[in-house]
């Protein structure tokens, strides 16, 4: 059980406060809610980009990291296709540096030339390192064009392609600040050892007077239901053949995504797990195969993806998979092999909640979802899936017409 | 309220740093255990460490293939029925081999402890090492080696370590499809019988204890004298460091990156020298706001990120700077690692970033001390070397009070461009 307290200051901003004493830490964590889902298609990667130049100084404060490493702290942030996240973590003795740093940037950013100039490339060597210079580095690039036809997930949290960061300009960057870094578009959780009452004269000192800003109004094109199977065959210069398949799954509220949760746990989680079970160690046909989903807002993809073990045909490979599909779909899975694949989820909540940094992390996403207290009560989400609904969703979620499949395959021999 | 001021701090070096005592019990056999308890809340590590690492083995991979297969299968149970058992419990099982030492770590559900520790004592003490299951791995491990031989910072590994150290050097030695395929059961039971024996392994715990946890450990671990007393030496290694200091190597003649390492030997962690380099490191590559960083991310923009760090090999250590840069800037970002190796040459450090970096470095362990299974990681890397709560103050204190004047002085003596080796792979 997580406690916590929760205010919102007059300008809109939703404050969380998590007390926890047995630390000498804390934790001011502010989310935004935009990423790369808001985006212009014709200007990928700007959520991104922005969160780095989000330590480029802001108005009164000309460096970001050095007045917080000078109070023994450490920041970083991250960004996925729902959301912004910037977090630090520093003795709570100091923590009034982390209130002060953190609000001058909302407030306002100094919107220096030459930070976009050198974050546009830091960026782009980011791109090649991840996305150019690996080993199937593509392959998810192609894969969220091939699923989706409307909704944003078309493209990674990087960008589409690196010409759109490279074409960024200043006026972009205020205009994104502006629409999206307001109080009233983000979350503010506060945690470790602090009191609720610090926390309220800290925030309201200064976060209190920022302006609020217009609410943004969330409007994105949905995607419809697939309707036929989509399949693409890429060569490119791999070691080996892999093969990829994603299946659409739910909204991240919806009931319904904690069964094809489990799914994806009773096809690819641990080394019992049904895939590997099957397909690496009895086949021998993939040397590797996980099943993971990607835990987005918006309804997201089911993914399974393997290499292939040399000299496998890619059609015997397939038949393979599919098969361990239909097993889910004709027959309902013993009650013990659900009970294990919720026993997992449960220890996995467990030892997230040991640390202090992901207990504010995640206060901030439920609050985002709709309320902090969704994280108290998660686990009953889980609890109350039963064999039946695993079965009923392996029917729907595993519909060939719901289908999008990759071939990736080693064009040389290595 | 003035925005431009800084809230006043309370400066980290003034904070107490101390690291939490264990509790030390020996089992009936003589097994050592150490242990942090707490019980805020209800999750359990478990950690079993033998000198069993790469140092050990006289064929290359046999300690790591050996360290994989023993949760492979028992003689009683197939891997398949071992993993239900253990994950039916959503407990973790994970096994790791490093140079020194491999590691089989638990970690579960406090309530779960008493189930598991039976299942654990079979995968520790009775694995049957088949060879269809080694046969899997060969042909996975080394079809894993195929896709990493394709990155470029995967190869600039491999090739550092063995310009530093030598190709039949523990610290040097690579994983190649030969070493994969003259894998044998035999020798992995070799291996497995002389270094997972009883008085070679040490326990230890962390968290949420069952109140009779050593009674438990006792009675599957402490009890009998499994797999015999046996007797290791470890003699020191010959190195054989590479003549030519400066390589560039093609990997893929279309690659848009190059790994770049630049690399000198350091003494290793027993020498004065060594916790004072912890902190001109942190200077030079090993924070955000370091030298490299500004330099040659925030200013330049060649990379996504640049570091240097300390191996925390026993026998002799390294200091290396690694980065994946844009092709066409690999040059340039060597001149510039030079530059700013010979500016703490040059200069000393000013007082201001050494302060900054003193806070820094003390706040982000007392961050990292933060919890039980934090804690014994620190203990665990101290008794794993022979090393008390001693060195670990003495490391605090020297982060405290180093002069900007030492660091330039060891900055001359380790700093100078040509003791370093260089490589970039494309």
């Amino acid at each position: 059980m997580i406690h916590f307290n929760k205010f919102t200051l007059g300008n809109g901003l939703r404050v969380i406060v998590h007390e926890d004493h047995t630390t000498p830490m804390a934790v001011l964590n502010v989310l935004y809610d935009v990423g790369a889902r808001d985006e212009d298609p014709a200007r990928t990667g700007f959520a991104h980009l922005f969160e780095h130049l989000m330590f480029g100084g802001s108005v009164n404060i000309p460096d970001y990291d050095e007045p917080l490493q000078m109070a023994g702290g450490e920041n970083n942030a991250f960004t996925t296709n729902d959301l912004t996240n910037y977090y630090i973590q520093l003795p709570a003795e100091n923590i009034e540096t982390a209130f002060w740093l953190e609000s001058d940037r909302m407030l306002s950013l100094a919107f220096d030339e030459k930070s976009l100039d050198v974050q546009r490339k830091v960026v782009s060597e980011e791109f090649k390192e991840h996305y150019i210079n690996k080993p199937y580095g593509d392959v998810w690039h192609k894969m969220r064009e091939l699923a989706y036809s409307s909704h944003p997930y078309r493209w990674m949290t990087i960008g589409k392609e690196l010409s759109h960061i490279e074409n960024a300009s200043l006026e972009d960057v205020k205009a994104f600040f502006f629409k999206y870094y307001r109080p009233v578009n983000a979350i503010l959780v506060v945690g470790g050892k602090v009191t609720t009452a610090q926390v309220k004269v800290l925030a309201e000192k200064w976060f209190g007077d920022i302006p609020s800003g217009e609410k943004y109004q969330r409007q994105l094109p949905q995607e419809p239901p697939q309707t036929a199977a989509h399949k693409l065959e890429v060569k490119a210069n791999v070691p080996l053949d892999a093969l990829y398949k994603c299946y659409h799954i739910y909204k991240r509220e919806d009931p319904r995504y904690y069964a094809a949760d489990l799914i994806s746990d009773i096809l690819g989680g641990g080394s019992s797990s049904r895939l590997h079970q099957v397909l690496v160690k009895e086949k021998k046909l993939f040397s590797n195969i996980e099943c993971y989903h990607f835990g987005s807002l918006d309804a997201g993809l089911l993914a399974i993806d393997g290499k292939l073990v040399k000299g496998v045909k890619m059609k015997d490979a397939e038949k393979a998979v599919q098969e361990e599909l239909s097993k889910l779909q004709q027959t309902v899975i013993p009650e013990r092999e659900l009970q294990k694949v919720k026993n997992r989820v449960e220890s996995l909540l467990a030892f997230e909640d040991m640390s202090l940094l992901n207990r504010a992390n995640n206060l901030a996403f439920y609050e985002l979802m709709g309320d902090a207290a969704l994280m108290n009560t998660e686990f009953t989400n889980y609890e109350v899936v039963t064999t039946a609904d695993i079965h009923r969703e392996a029917n729907i979620i595993f519909d060939e017409k719901n289908s999008n499949t990759i071939y990736y395959y080693a064009d040389n021999q290595i | 309220m003035n925005r431009k001021i800084a809230p006043a701090i309370k400066d980290a070096v003034e904070f107490d740093v101390t690291l939490k005592p264990y509790e030390k019990f020996t089992l009936d056999n003589g097994i050592p255990v150490y242990v942090i308890k707490s019980d805020e809340q209800d999750t359990l590590q478990l950690e079993f460490i033998f000198p069993a690492g790469s140092w050990y083995e006289q064929e290359s991979q046999v300690a790591a293939a050996t360290n994989f297969l023993i949760k492979n299968g028992s003689t009683k149970h197939n891997a398949l029925e071992i993993n239900e058992s253990i994950e039916y419990f959503g407990a973790y099982l994970n096994r790791n081999s490093y140079h020194e030492n491999a590691t089989y770590t638990l970690h579960c559900l406090t309530r779960h402890t008493e189930d598991l520790l039976p299942l654990l004592q079979e995968v520790i003490q009775d694995p049957a090492f088949s060879a269809d299951e080694l046969a899997t791995y060969q042909q996975n491990m080394k079809q894993r080696l195929a896709v990493n031989l394709q990155k470029c910072d995967f190869v600039a590994n491999r090739y550092i370590d063995k310009y530093l150290f030598g190709e039949f050097h523990p610290y040097g030695r690579v994983s190649t499809m030969m070493a994969y395929d003259a894998l044998q059961p035999e020798s992995l039971r070799a291996f497995y019988q002389k270094h997972y024996s009883y008085n070679n392994c040490k326990i230890f715990v962390a968290g949420h204890l069952p109140e009779n946890m050593i009674a438990l450990l006792n009675k599957y671990f402490g009890s009998t004298q499994w797999n015999g007393e046996t007797t290791l030496l470890r003699p020191e290694l010959p190195i054989q460091t590479a003549d030519e200091k400066k390589h560039r190597i093609f990997n893929d003649e279309n690659g848009v990156q190059g790994a770049v390492r630049v690399a000198r030997h350091f003494p290793n962690r027993y020498h004065p020298d060594f916790p004072k380099m912890m902190v001109l490191n942190t200077i030079l590559g090993g924070y955000f706001g370091s030298r490299l960083m500004s330099n040659i991310r925030e200013e330049k923009g060649y990379t996504y990120g640049i570091h240097s760090q300390l191996y925390n090999f026993r026998q002799t250590s390294a200091l290396n700077i690694q980065t994946e840069a844009g092709r066409d800037v690999c040059e340039a970002t060597i001149e510039e690692i030079y530059k700013e190796l010979q500016n703490l040459q040059n200069e000393p450090v000013p007082e201001e970033e050494l302060s900054l970096v003193r806070n820094y470095m003390i706040g982000s362990i007392l961050g990292d001390l933060d919890g039980a299974f934090q804690v014994i990681q620190r203990w665990k890397s101290l008794i794993l070397n022979d090393l008390d709560e001693n060195y670990f103050n003495n490391n605090i204190r020297i982060i405290k009070t180093i002069t900007a004047e030492e660091l330039q002085q060891l900055a001359k003596q380790y700093f100078t461009p040509s003791d370093f080796y260089e490589l970039v792979v494309i």
